[in-house]
């Protein structure tokens, strides 16, 4: 069964949904995502949702449940890259997503996590300004 | 001899006399508009009036003037006539009159036609019908043309209060004129989103000076426009909150829930540029 993948990167995780989605896969991602968070330990989850154009209130509803989850797992959640249609979608549903972050795009959300948890690293140079720090 | 074969004959037999007593009957009619027609013009929308109309006539079909295909000529001639009529801003009658007009001419070259008694009576019957039903079709275009020209205006409207500025490098802004009903909030929030993605923008101020009044409909579309934003990722600041609105908000019990809300746009754009951690000064007055 076709899976959305979840990339690890410094200590976030990257889901970007570049498929359609049904009711199966969000399933399936729900599953993934909150075993990769416990079993990875990671403090950001970064879901990019850019290439999503239709939403139902189910796939609504599974967003906003895989967002809450998270964070009971004490993983920041960040949105990303909502498109118009679907915000509207989401709001005339009653969908606010009470309680996780959006960023405009990917690059934003990142820089959102960032600042949200300073530990988090990103590259070298924050690798090396830690470091510094912990001497 | 058959209703249209009758018509046929009355048309046909001094077109030229029929057009003429026509036309007059119009002019006199229309002697106050005299202005905006000019009288050839007239004078050439009837005659091909005329014309298209014995060929209808000879099609045979009198009933059924609004759908028969024999008639379209005809139709597509008044539909263009009141059209133009009413952009120019002739009254419905004055532009009905155009075919009512032609009705006593008819009668006339109905009675040289030599027809009397029951026959003549049928005949008029006919002909009255006729005529009214085509100015019913005047009447109507003439009505779908005004009601497609306020519809276009309210459209016009629509677009027109609902503008999103660019304040700066990520603030947009977007002062609100008018009343905010259903189909408004879906207009504005559609445009707010839009310019959200095409701009970057991370601040959008919504300001509400030129909106009378605030109920509780109009909050909940108002928080709804917020909630689209955040969901994109952009924060909304709710501007132009009147002393008499604030009230309104208070006494109803409104919730605005965590959206900032600022009393001018002046304020409202200091906080997005600190936001933005931008500062406004005075520029040092160069050296001379």
């Amino acid at each position: 069964m076709e899976r959305i993948p979840i990339l690890k990167m410094g200590d976030c995780l990257l889901v970007t949904i570049q498929v359609e989605m049904h009711d199966r896969i969000a399933m399936a991602l729900q599953d993934d995502l909150t075993d990769k968070i416990s079993k990875l330990g990671v403090r950001g989850v970064l879901i990019d949702i850019s290439a999503l154009e239709i939403v139902d209130s189910f796939i609504g509803r599974m967003l906003a449940n895989i967002a809450s989850m998270a964070r009971v797992l004490d993983a920041n959640v960040v949105v990303t890259g909502m498109q118009p249609a679907v915000a509207i979608t989401l709001v005339e549903l009653g969908l606010s997503l009470a309680g996780v972050r959006t960023a405009l795009n990917v690059e934003r959300g990142m820089a959102l996590l960032r600042a949200m948890n300073p530990s988090l690293v990103e590259d070298l140079d924050d690798v090396d300004e830690l470091d510094d720090v912990e001497r | 001899m058959t209703d249209a074969a009758t018509l046929k004959n009355v048309l046909t037999r001094d077109p030229a006399d029929l057009l003429r007593r026509w036309v007059t009957h119009q002019l006199d009619a229309l002697e106050a508009r005299r202005d905006l027609l000019r009288d050839d013009v007239l004078e050439a929308q009837s005659r091909e009036f005329l014309q298209l109309m014995t060929q209808a006539v000879a099609s045979g079909d009198l009933d059924r003037v609004q759908h028969a295909e024999a008639w379209a000529p005809v139709r597509e001639l008044l539909t263009s006539l009141s059209r133009t009529r009413a952009t120019q801003g002739f009254t419905p009658s004055e532009t009905a009159l155009f075919v009512f007009s032609l009705r006593q001419p008819l009668f006339n070259a109905l009675r040289q036609h030599g027809l009397a008694g029951d026959a003549l009576v049928e005949a008029m019957g006919v002909i009255a019908d006729l005529i009214d039903r085509l100015g019913l079709f005047t009447t109507e275009v003439y009505q779908g043309g005004r009601e497609e020209l306020i519809a276009r205006q309210q459209q016009d409207m629509l677009e027109l209060s609902t503008p999103v500025v660019k304040l700066w490098n990520g603030i947009l802004a977007l002062p609100m004129i008018g009343t905010l009903d259903s189909a408004r909030t879906q207009v504005v929030m559609e445009t707010l989103l839009t310019r959200i993605v095409e701009t970057g923008a991370d601040v959008a101020i919504i300001d509400i000076t030129g909106v009378p009044t605030v109920d509780t409909l109009v909050a909940q579309h108002l928080i709804k426009t917020v909630t689209a934003a955040r969901l994109m990722g952009a924060d909304c600041i709710i501007s132009g909150i009147r002393p008499q609105i604030a009230q309104t908000i208070v006494h109803l019990g409104v919730e605005l829930g965590d959206v900032i809300t600022k009393a001018t746009l002046a304020d409202a754009f200091a906080i997005a540029l600190k936001r933005r951690g931008l500062a406004v000064g005075t520029a040092r007055a160069p050296r001379s």
